[in-house]
């Protein structure tokens, strides 16, 4: 059942790539991941200013979040994401002056109305559903969002996203167990960044890899290279379609890193040296897919300098119309406990 | 309308409501084939098919994490907790995400899920098959808790419970499940959730209970009133959100409080009425609030004289009721 990423695709070379998913596609995914990166930074600046309180980002693994969206219908496949998903709501529709209200806490914040941190992704224009802080609580929502989606006689996927802590949850192995026995349209997604806050891999699961646990489900398990957009986007469009022909649920392992500590409140350096995040940075998605780019003749210095300042412009607006705009109102805060009459919702 | 036992009026609001809205779903450990260990869904399976009446894995979280996934994706799922001692599995998925979707959203989504599940002693249940969980839920913003202690509420609060936007903890006595029967209203009966009933009126003092501790407090009353104390019974239903204006009228009237329950003592719903009569009807209360319930004990123990030894029973509520009632 557990496939590599190197048996599952061949996306090594920069033509079968544009043969897999064309130019444009390609161009877009780039695109996204700068941008993310630049917001990202930008979070971590205001963050460091005082300015928001927290903040937890996706530095890293952008490519594994970029490629798995572009693999998805937005608005069409429910979406379960998890709070290091910030290129992947991006790359679902989710917009930069959205993802900064959401770090602002403002009013206008789509996900919560500033109710909760961060990153806890909400949006029902995408379907993609609330969560919450408690890890791998989702998984089993995936399961029953799937099922739901299945009875209607939808073509639709659920797809549900995680890292390698989630893995060792009760309700992951209580929701991908019962996905796998009802045989439901889902894409369990792991991305593995190696550490759970500080807690490496090794001391989260005695498996080499995550895919590996597919088998205990009876289910199709991969590992992909989460540093290859290109890949991850084969790899989850090959669990779509899957999930679509009712052949039931795909683990898929996104191997990756995160560059940045957990949160804003953490500090790395108590449990990762600077020597193995500076290695990791050699695998840096983004310069790796813009030598990609350039070697097909698809970039250069002239484009890669109008994106930089393209993505300039958006970071900047977004974070000035999230500063600006009013924070929740207090008087709102006993609203939506419960469902209110149509009148005044 | 006929006479039917409380786990009938239970099936059939099930069916009624899967017949009439398709998007309702069944699911839990042995609801399908079995019809579930007390054949609350007994012949659904047969009806809707295993698509809609889903025999699950055994894993308390997974049931009610799916239910939950499968609710704000439009359906209207009602998950079966075989034994509400079994519930604490699922505990993070109730409290952490069913009861905090709508605020956490600002409203965007809704998780309209019925959990079921059978509570409460007296049935040589033992440690696990006894327990009395209504405090914990009830303790949570963002949750309704519903206990029906007549056949006729079983059926029209669960079609309500069904029915209603946001979760629903639907814990069901299971000593009554046979033992209690009574008429339940043809048709699509409904009762809302929310207002408590008064099961029985008296002057002289008010006796608060609900599920099968109700009908032991209406045998305690009987008794009492041919010692000449007319109590006034009131069957609460709905333990979230509380009807406080219908016990505080009531004790204003009568100027005594009795709180019955099977749940332990400390911080059980006794602990919260008491404490809303003081804020609110101090100087219309004659004597001080009383209470029987369970001691402070991990459940009923599983040897009968052990059982009976610690369970509220209609001679210590009468009891209690003269105690107070001369006070």
């Amino acid at each position: 059942m557990l496939r590599t990423a190197k048996e599952a695709t061949a996306s090594k070379s920069v033509d079968v790539a544009l043969e897999a998913i064309g130019a444009e596609r390609l161009l877009a995914m780039y695109r996204i991941m700068v941008l993310s990166r630049a917001l990202d930074e930008r979070m971590w600046i205001v963050q460091r200013q005082g300015k928001v309180p927290f903040v937890i980002t996706a530095q890293g693994q952008e490519a594994a979040q970029v490629g798995a969206a572009m693999a998805l219908r937005p608005g069409h496949d429910v979406v379960l994401p998890y709070y290091r998903d910030m290129t992947l709501m991006l790359a679902l529709g989710m917009t930069p002056r959205e993802l900064m209200l959401n770090v602002f806490s403002r009013a206008e914040d789509p996900n919560s109305g500033g109710r909760q941190m961060p990153a806890h992704f909400s949006l029902p224009r995408l379907r993609v559903l609330t969560g919450s802080s408690p890890v791998g609580t989702q998984i089993p929502h995936a399961a029953g969002a799937a099922l739901a989606s299945r009875l209607r006689g939808e073509d639709s996927v659920t797809f549900c996203s995680f890292g390698e802590g989630a893995t060792s949850t009760g309700d992951f192995h209580e929701g991908v167990n019962f996905a796998a026995v009802l045989q439901l349209p889902v894409i369990f997604f792991c991305q593995n960044n190696r550490y759970a806050i500080s807690v490496p891999q090794r001391r989260q699961m005695a498996v080499e890899s995550v895919a590996a646990r597919a088998a205990a489900y009876g289910i199709e398990g991969v590992s992909v290279d989460g540093q290859d957009p290109v890949a991850v986007y084969q790899v989850v469009s090959q669990a779509v379609e899957r999930a679509r022909a009712g052949a039931g649920p795909t683990l898929i392992e996104a191997v990756t890193y995160r560059y940045v500590p957990h949160t804003s409140d953490d500090d790395d350096r108590v449990y990762r040296s600077r020597d193995e995040v500076d290695q990791s940075r050699r695998r840096d998605p983004i310069p790796l897919l813009r030598d990609r780019l350039v070697e097909a003749g698809l970039w250069d210095d002239a484009r890669e300098q109008a994106l930089r300042e393209e993505v300039a412009r958006i970071v900047d607006d977004a974070t000035a119309y999230a500063e600006q705009a009013p924070p929740p109102d207090p008087a709102t805060v006993a609203r939506h406990l419960f469902a209110e009459p149509a009148a005044e919702s | 309308m006929a006479v039917k036992r409380m786990i009938e009026a239970i099936r059939e609001a099930l069916d009624e409501e899967m017949a009439r809205d398709p998007r309702v779903i069944v699911l839990g450990e042995d609801v399908g084939v079995k019809g579930g260990v007390f054949v609350a869904t007994r012949g659904l399976i047969e009806k809707y098919g295993p698509d809609r009446v889903i025999d699950t894995p055994l894993s308390e979280s997974g049931i009610v994490g799916v239910a939950i996934g499968a609710a704000m994706n439009g359906l209207r799922p009602v998950a079966e907790i075989q034994f509400a001692d079994f519930i604490h599995p699922a505990m993070d998925q109730i409290i952490n995400e069913a009861a905090r979707i709508r605020y956490r959203s600002n409203g965007a989504w809704g998780c309209p899920v019925v959990v079921r599940a059978p509570y409460g002693a007296g049935i040589r249940g033992g440690l696990y098959h006894s327990q009395s969980v209504e405090s914990f839920f009830a303790h949570v913003p963002g949750l309704k808790v519903v206990i029906p202690s007549t056949p006729a509420d079983a059926k029209g609060l669960l079609k309500s419970a069904i029915r209603d936007e946001d979760p629903v903890i639907f814990l069901e006595p299971k000593r009554g499940y046979r033992a209690i029967q009574g008429e339940v209203p043809d048709g699509d009966w409904v009762v809302p959730i929310g207002p408590a009933r008064i099961a029985r009126e008296g002057d002289r003092l008010t006796a608060v209970a609900y599920g099968m501790m109700l009908h032991l407090a209406l045998q305690a009353a009987e008794q009492v009133a041919g010692e000449g104390i007319e109590v006034e019974v009131i069957d609460l239903r709905t333990l979230a959100p509380l009807d406080r204006s219908t016990i505080l009228a009531s004790v204003r009237k009568t100027g005594r409080l009795l709180v019955v329950h099977e749940d332990n003592r400390t911080l059980g719903m006794g602990a919260e009425v008491a404490a809303l009569v003081a804020e609110e009807a101090l100087y219309d209360l004659d004597a001080p609030v009383r209470r029987v319930t369970m001691p402070d004990l991990p459940a009923t123990p599983f040897a009968a004289v052990l059982e009976d030894a610690v369970l509220p029973d209609t001679q210590r509520i009468a009891q209690a009721m003269r105690d107070l009632a001369r006070e």
